[in-house]
């Protein structure tokens, strides 16, 4: 991130049709701009989807992502969701090595104050599923680190506007 | 409803968005459609090249303002009208390519001429659609003919599998569609109108400068009569020649890299500029700091995305050009009833008087004096196309424009090849008025093949091939800005242009003076064989004056010496 840099989600309605994301992620590529995170899924209205991009830019770049991701033709809607009154999550699935029971239960003992779930457990693993802030994320794969992660996914940033703005 | 074939729907549609011309080639996957094409009163052009295909539905669009059609079969077909694609987006025309697809059980499947040109075409085209059943093939027409031709125009292209082209169905032919994303904004913000108006009224050297977009929205007469009555000079960008008079008093030519020195020199001292349908290109403004610094910056455009993109402009309306001209001209009228002559006014005619009938650098040679005489000779509806290189800045330079979609020359993408295949399709577009590609010996070479098409297709146009031995434009760098190090740039072995013209069965002049120029072209333009004129000229005649590349607009070069 550069200095007059900061991070705008947008949430883009889009057609759920072959090629819509091929042609969205493709703008960005041509244009030079860098997406930082992605994720898609349907939303309550047929037939269109809601991508949620996230995107370090300085004003000027922004705007004209905007614009470009506007301009696309199966793009109905572009919503810069206000930072301060935003509600975001992301999901993260965590394969964790078990040394020994030691380290079982303190990982168990993690999760309860994380508000984790174990979702599996075999003799030498575990996998914990980590819903929050992409923050609350980083902090709890910064303090397992040390266990062994063994194999990682997460969703990337999902998001909604509190309250009654649409 | 009627039971039809998809290709038939399809013939059906086109028909109906009022097809009269389609430029292709056939192939496996899209004979259906030829098939359905035999039965019909639409013209097919047979290109020999899909590339050139591409081009003269482009040039055909450029001429009419009404979209050109290019068709392909798969794989191959498809590809080469990659070229053609790129060039129509980057200059914002207004085709629709119809490809053949393998059929859908094939897709994904590595088979014969298969490949993902959906995938291929998405950066340059504006959308593109690829109908998966017959009866979706109308409502897929309408949606292509729509996007392509509203809003900022662009090529659409239509990707229909083989299979779906042959399904049989109930089908019937939409009026309207409606496309959920895609509503351009075309009316103008009133209050910005104002604004603007009183910007330029205030302003002590207004002045307009105006692009393609001025073309494609058919305002050249609002926005002439703005500049008459703000006694505001016109400059353009080189697309947007003919959106202005390029013989009126206000015109001071196109800006930009070869630009007239008149309209580059005054861009710098206005202090209010009115920029209408251009897109702040680099090779028009030069370096974008420098560019109009000291000046307000109205910016005019139907695509949001253009506004603030290179240049942040003072005050920035999104709308169609026409309505917005035609409201700021109704605004500018309600508070101006008559200007007399301005100290700017007067500078303009001083700076043409200064510029005019100078030549730059050496005297006019013999190119500039080419340029010259086929203004002179051809109708002011006559159409120029050119190629890319120095003949195309020849032409900028030194034919002046008149009326608008009388000059179709590459210029975003910059496309060598492109203006005889472009002359082709104008001429099917306007077959009563004299159509010219002014042409370079490289450009030339790369689509000769459509004399084959003129003469097959009675489509006579002329060729004027300003023939340096030389990929001139490349070479001039190289004299200037690499040390004289000629690299790659002398083109022998060309074959005889006069022989070459003869052996398609089109008529062939070799011109060594402008006197013997001017007799050849008058009878060339009146033939009616596609003509090839053939102007042995200097490899050293360079193209004067010059902004080299990265400077601002006013470190003009008007010769070698000052390199
Ligand atoms: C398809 C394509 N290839 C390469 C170029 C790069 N290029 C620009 S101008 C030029 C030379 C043009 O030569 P010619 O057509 O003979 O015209 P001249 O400059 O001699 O008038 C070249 C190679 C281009 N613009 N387009």
């Amino acid at each position: 991130m550069k200095l007059n840099e900061k991070l705008y989600t947008l949430a883009t309605i889009v057609e759920n049709k072959p090629g819509v994301l091929f042609r969205t992620a493709n703008m960005f590529r041509r244009r030079g701009f860098n997406i930082e995170s992605i994720s898609v899924g349907t939303i309550e209205q047929d037939g269109l989807s809601r991508m949620t991009i996230t995107v370090y830019a300085d004003e000027d770049t922004a705007e004209q992502i905007i614009k470009q991701l506007s301009k696309l033709i199966d793009v109905i809607k572009v919503n810069v969701l206000d930072e301060a009154e935003i509600v975001k999550r992301e999901l993260a699935l965590i394969k964790i090595q078990i040394q020994d029971s030691r380290a079982l239960t303190e990982l168990t003992n993690y999760c309860n104050i994380f508000r984790n779930r174990i979702i599996d457990v075999s003799p030498d693993s575990m996998i914990i599923e980590v819903t929050g802030t992409p923050d609350k994320v980083d902090a709890f794969v910064q303090l397992v680190q040390g266990y062994g992660i063994r194999e990682m996914a997460r969703t990337g940033i999902t998001a909604l506007q509190r309250g009654s703005k649409k | 409803m009627v039971k039809m074939s998809g290709s038939q729907a399809l013939i059906q549609g086109l028909w109906s968005e009022g097809v009269r011309a389609i430029f292709g080639i056939p192939g496996g996957q899209i004979m259906p459609v030829y098939d359905a094409l035999y039965d019909s009163e639409i013209r097919h052009i047979l290109a020999r090249h899909e590339q050139c295909a591409a081009h003269m539905a482009d040039g055909y669009a450029r001429a009419s303002g009404h979209p050109g059609v290019c068709m392909a079969t798969s794989g191959p077909g498809a590809t080469n009208l990659v070229t053609g694609i790129a060039t129509a987006y980057a200059d914002s025309s207004p085709i629709v390519a119809i490809t053949g697809q393998v059929a859908k059980p094939f897709i994904g499947k590595d088979a014969f001429q298969e490949c993902d040109t959906i995938g291929i075409v998405t950066p340059i085209t504006k959308y593109t659609l690829q109908p998966m059943e017959a009866n979706e093939i109308p409502e897929a027409i309408k949606k292509a003919f729509l996007i392509a031709s509203t809003g900022r125009p662009g090529p659409v292209l239509v990707d229909i599998p083989r299979d779906v082209q042959t399904g049989v169905s109930d089908i019937s032919i939409p009026d309207k569609v409606e496309v959920r994303g895609y509503k351009p904004h075309v009316k103008p913000h009133p209050l910005q109108i104002e604004r603007a108006a009183d910007l330029l009224l205030n302003a002590d050297k207004p002045m307009i400068w105006s692009g393609g977009g001025v073309i494609i929205a058919n305002a050249a007469p609002q926005l002439r009569a703005i500049a008459e009555l703000l006694l505001a000079p016109v400059v353009t960008s080189l697309i947007g020649k003919g959106s202005f008079p390029e013989n009126h008093p206000l015109s001071l030519g196109p800006i930009g890299m070869h630009g007239r020195p008149e309209a580059n020199k005054m861009v710098c001292e206005t202090d209010c500029l009115l920029a209408v349908g251009v897109r702040f290109s680099d090779r028009s403004t030069g370096r974008f700091e420098e560019f109009c610094q000291d000046a307000s910056i109205i910016h005019i455009d139907i695509d949001p995305a253009e506004l603030g993109k290179n240049k942040k402009p003072n005050l920035p309306i999104v709308a169609d050009v026409g309505i917005a001209l035609n409201e700021l001209l109704a605004a500018i009228k309600r508070k101006l009833a008559k200007r007399e002559e301005t100290a700017w006014s007067k500078r303009v005619e001083e700076i043409k008087e200064q510029f005019q009938n100078s030549s730059f650098g050496e005297s006019k040679g013999y190119q500039p004096q080419i340029v010259e005489k086929i203004r002179e000779i051809l109708p002011s509806n006559g159409i120029l196309t050119t190629e890319v290189g120095k003949n195309q800045m020849w032409g900028e330079l030194y034919y002046k424009v008149i009326e608008p979609r009388t000059w179709i020359t590459s210029t975003g993408l910059g496309t060598m090849g492109f203006g005889f295949p472009a002359a082709v399709g104008a001429k099917v577009a306007k077959p009563d008025v004299p159509v010219v590609d002014l042409a370079g010996d490289g450009s030339f070479r790369m689509t000769e093949n459509s004399l084959a098409v003129c003469v097959d297709e009675h489509i006579p146009v002329t060729v004027v091939i300003l023939n340096n031995s030389s990929l001139g434009m490349v070479e001039q760098w190289q004299r200037l800005f690499h040390d004289r190090r000629y690299s790659a740039v002398k083109l022998s072995g060309s074959p005889d242009f006069v022989k070459l013209a003869e052996a398609y069965g089109a008529q062939g002049f070799r011109a060594q003076s402008i006197e013997e120029f001017e007799k050849v072209f008058k009878e060339a333009i009146k033939s009616d064989v596609a003509t090839v004129i053939d102007c042995p000229v200097a490899p050293e005649e360079d193209v004067f004056p010059f902004v080299p590349p990265g400077r601002g607009l006013k470190d003009i070069l008007y010769g070698a010496e000052s390199a």
